[in-house]
């Protein structure tokens, strides 16, 4: 498709110049030549024709070889919905009727401010009275090894959808680098046109920046189920190949094999031309309001210019440059004042929006609705009564109104009840009041979606004597599964009962209007997997959540899914993510494990070395029968236990909600009154339980006489030997309310004390509450209810003792090895600044 | 006129994490990534008993104290809630993919 411009009639040379376009002799019009006949370049001449058809003589050079088409539109292209016919914004016949030359697939290599004139790659000079630079942005190119192999591509122009269509005919694997608009819908076009697509991603979440967290994750999965995988937080380190491209190779050593490799991931503005002309150019081309650049007959607009510190890569701030830029060509200054910007898009289907700041901030307020159920989540965030940004996922059908209240910038605060709900709700029939709006509803009206609860079934279910949420859920099952309709019932408790309200059971905190156990039950019922999932669909009122709910859904997860579920190291307190006990100066204190209390001279002086070679100011012997280093500072941590790792020592994890260590009494071997060997048992025990984590500390005792020398009735788990066999002790607690076990029952030989170890701590682990010790649980659910599990239900309690033998598998890597060898290095260590300003 | 000290990428800082950075002889600086990536920078001392706020629970824009569980506000220093008290913020740029906090003299005067 070649459409190089050629003569028109009756031409002559332009006097005095070079060029070797031909122009009427008497056509004295300024000439404005046009470096970029992309969006930006042809829109401002449309601009600039609406306003004086007549003042400029035009020429357009275009690098690419065709008329001006939508580039934002070579997603369908590439998808095969349309064509590049369907595309093209003005054909020939727009050039041919305005009288403008295109000088198509010829791009402009040079400009010369001194003559006033441009040149191109075919050798074509061009003299001008006024530049025009549109040319856009480049694609970025990730400088790895092997990015120039045949097969690797960016997504900007015809050429690469054209790449793109002929390698999909063949089949195979594509790997897209770049998780942001662009390239998911490169992969959205090749999944269609059948290849098997990977996108390797660099950040955490989709999109970042036009997506929080819980709307990333909603595409991430949307996505996977058709059929792409998504890698996030991967880094490419190679793209291998002999010849052409074979595969993708990321810094953790994956390969992923594909026959064609699209990167995309990002742009930046064109300038090198701008540049090597000696232009003022930043980030971007600078331009003023009226778009003009260093040099006064020089002009740039589009994605290439930055104006007042800003550059933009979206197409509605073009717009308003263009505007902007043909009021000052035909001196009507108006000035850009740069652009608020919002994204509305549809990725691989799915409705995605944001406008403005959505990232929060001091006096922002985010009000969230999440309809897990149909997979939609919306936030807007207010700030002083203003909508200032929006992100809508899966529901953008208000998002036109909130960009809207955004611009304006309107006052939401009579309506900031039902905004979220979006216009029809907050602006119709003057129903401003959540409650009256749940009122007027029909007693037919659907309440609870999940569970098909009707307006009229919650009414009589109230009526009928229930006076709580919690009441509401078990008597009529409305807001019992997903929790979307919460607020509504809410409401209609406040409608039918007036104040006689009573609170719901204490929720897990102020993020969630669920209970621990409610979130518990749910994410084994609906089997989640992470973090923000539970956020998402049990509906969190902030995108990430609290000191308090982070680390219970953490614990939750980690529980629910031994050796799947991948730790959040931020949603641990300090102690386990530092995997020592942080002090009040801000250094550590480290114990390492000595199983069952016992030890032998080469740990002792690997203690005594490490004392002296890291300056520990005090040692002490623990409650728990251990050594306690003080005075340790993060950096030295990692060398700290590679140090005790070297004399056999593990960690102690006297700073996690995990077993803390086994107390033990001397027994039988040594003790004239010992029945059994105690020390032999707790060894055992702590060699079984070591490295568990959970809802709280948990410690066990194994004394060997009734003497209890180990004191193993204030324990969470105590033995107390026996002649006969063990007696076994649970729920004991010697801290502010000290508790004394009561007795679980007694077992005659040592290995049912350990299965019925195991199986207590795992029921603990299943149904306690995050930082509830078994003392407060037991008092709970009470001690009859531990015995039928336990002691009664001898298949429940071999399937509990299963449950926590095979989540031990994943649990019992000593963390301090892994942080010997560096992983996580970055906790341990300072940021390097690299260089500091001359003073 | 505020120097700048280029201390890194944002993939340096975790995300909802911190990091902690050492300016010649002065306090230690905690620097901020929430989860929405934004960067924030105070010196690394609550204001109630200076507990190391970089090794907090970041949530929202706010972290929570790892000694006492205070809640400070990244953006101000703030203590959140009932509590009061407010810790010396730091001026943060992102520019060229690289993370930039103002040098200390600046962060002097600001205290």
């Amino acid at each position: 498709m070649e459409f190089q411009i050629e003569t028109q009639a009756a031409m002559a040379p332009v006097a005095g110049g070079d060029d070797q376009m031909l122009v009427p002799m008497d056509d004295v019009r300024e000439h404005l030549v046009v470096v970029g006949n992309g969006m930006a370049g042809c829109r401002a001449v449309e601009e600039l024709l609406a306003r004086d058809g007549a003042r400029y003589r035009v020429t357009i050079f275009g690098a690419e070889p065709y008329v001006n088409y939508n580039r934002i539109m070579l997603s369908p292209v590439l998808a095969g919905e349309k064509t590049f016919d369907d595309i093209v914004i003005n054909d020939r016949a727009w050039y041919d009727d305005n009288d403008i030359a295109l000088i198509a697939g010829d791009p402009v290599t040079a400009i010369d401010r001194a003559t006033k004139s441009v040149t191109a790659q075919s050798g074509r000079t061009v003299h001008y009275d006024k530049l025009l630079i549109a040319t856009g942005s480049d694609p970025f190119i990730i400088p790895v090894p092997g990015k120039d192999l045949p097969g690797v591509i960016s997504f900007r122009d015809m050429k690469d959808v054209d790449t793109m269509v002929a390698a999909a005919g063949k089949g195979g694997n594509a790997v897209v680098i770049g998780g942001g608009l662009l390239g998911l819908e490169a992969a959205h076009g090749l999944t269609l046109r059948g290849m098997k697509v990977t996108v390797i991603h660099l950040m955490d979440t989709l999109m970042e920046r036009q997506l929080d967290e819980a709307a990333g994750w909603l595409l991430k999965s949307a996505l996977e189920g058709r059929g792409q995988t998504i890698l996030t937080g991967a880094n490419t380190a190679e793209i291998y190949g002999e010849d052409k491209v074979e595969g993708v190779r990321l810094k953790d050593g994956r390969e992923i094999p594909a026959s064609l490799v699209v990167m995309a991931v990002g742009i930046r503005p064109a300038t090198a031309l701008a540049r090597e002309a000696g232009l003022e150019v930043n980030r971007g081309i600078k331009v003023d309001d009226h778009m003009v650049t260093s040099d006064a007959d020089v002009l740039a607009v589009g994605e290439c210019v930055e104006h007042d510190g800003n550059v933009y890569g979206l197409v509605a701030p073009l717009w308003d440059m263009c505007r902007s830029l043909a009021d000052g060509l035909t001196d009507q200054h108006t000035g850009y004042k740069g652009s608020v910007t919002s994204t509305k898009l549809k990725v691989a289907g799915l409705d995605v929006f944001s406008a403005g700041d959505f990232s929060g901030g001091e006096g922002c307020e985010d009000i969230v609705l999440r309809d897990a159920s149909r997979g939609v989540y919306k936030r807007v965030v207010v700030k002083d009564d203003k909508v200032i940004g929006a992100v809508l996922y899966g529901d953008t059908a208000d998002g036109g109104w909130y960009f809207d209240l955004l611009k304006r910038g309107e006052n939401v605060a009579e309506m900031r009840d039902l905004l979220i709900f979006g216009q029809a709700f907050a602006q119709g029939g003057g129903a401003l009041d959540p409650k009256s709006a749940v009122a007027a509803l029909s007693d037919d009206a659907e309440i609870c979606g999940c569970n098909g609860v009707s307006k009229g079934q919650v009414v009589a279910c109230i009526e009928q004597g229930a006076c709580s949420l919690d009441a509401v859920r078990t008597g009529c099952k409305a807001s019992a599964s997903c929790g979307s309709c919460t607020g509504l019932v809410e409401n209609l408790l406040a409608v039918v009962l007036g104040d006689d309200v009573q609170s719901g059971p204490k929720t897990m905190c102020k993020c969630t209007s669920f209970g621990h156990d409610d979130v518990r039950r749910e994410i084994v019922a609906q089997d989640m997997r992470s973090i923000p999932e539970v956020m998402q669909k049990l509906h969190w009122s902030t995108p990430d959540g609290c000191s308090s709910c982070r680390p219970a859904l953490n614990y939750y997860l980690l529980c629910a899914l031994p050796g799947v579920y991948v730790d959040d190291q931020q949603s641990r307190f300090v102690n386990e993510r530092m995997h020592a006990n942080i002090q009040k100066d801000g250094t550590y204190s480290v114990v390492p494990r000595m199983w069952g209390g016992l030890t032998n001279p080469r740990e002792l002086r690997a203690i005594a070395d490490v004392v002296e070679k890291y300056d520990a100011p005090m040692v002490k012997v623990t409650g728990g029968q251990r050594l306690d280093i003080f005075g340790i500072k993060k950096e030295d941590l990692p060398a700290v236990w590679a140090d005790l790792n070297a004399a056999g020592m593990v960690s102690g994890h006297a700073y996690g909600k995990s077993l803390r260590t086994v107390k033990t009494c001397v027994g039988s071997e040594w003790c004239r009154f010992g029945t059994q060997d105690s020390t032999g048992l707790g060894v055992k025990t702590e060699r079984m339980t070591w490295g568990s984590w959970m809802p709280h500390k948990f410690k066990i005792a194994v004394s060997g006489c009734p003497r209890n020398c180990a004191e193993a009735t204030i324990k969470d788990f105590g033995i107390v030997c026996v002649d006969s066999g063990y007696e076994l002790h649970v729920g004991g607690n010697g801290g502010i309310h000290v508790r004394v076990t009561d007795l679980l029952c007694k077992v005659p030989t040592e290995q049912e004390a350990l299965d019925y170890c195991a199986a207590f701590t795992q029921l603990y682990r299943e149904e306690a509450r995050y930082l509830e010790r078994t003392a407060p649980w037991i008092e709970r659910v009470g001690v009859e209810y531990v015995k039928q599990r336990i002691v009664e239900d001898e298949a429940g309690r071999e399937a509990l003792r299963a449950r926590f033998l095979f989540s031990q598998q994943f649990m019992q890597d000593d963390p301090w090895a892994q942080r010997a060898a560096g992983a996580n290095s970055d906790l341990h260590q300072h940021l390097d600044p690299i260089s500091i300003a001359a003073e | 006129m505020t120097d700048w000290i280029d201390i890194g990428t944002l993939a340096d800082i975790p995300q909802r994490g911190a990091r902690t950075v050492q300016i010649g002889g002065e306090k230690e600086i905690a620097v901020f990534r929430t989860g929405d990536d934004q960067v924030f920078a105070l010196v690394n001392e609550c204001p109630h008993k200076k507990g190391p706020l970089s090794q907090g629970i970041v949530h929202g824009h706010s972290v929570a104290c790892p000694l006492h569980n205070w809640n400070i506000a990244l953006q101000t220093g703030e203590a959140q809630g009932a509590d009061e008290g407010c810790t010396p913020t730091i001026a943060v740029k992102e520019e060229g993919g690289r993370i930039w906090i103002a040098r200390p003299v600046a962060m002097q005067a600001a205290a």
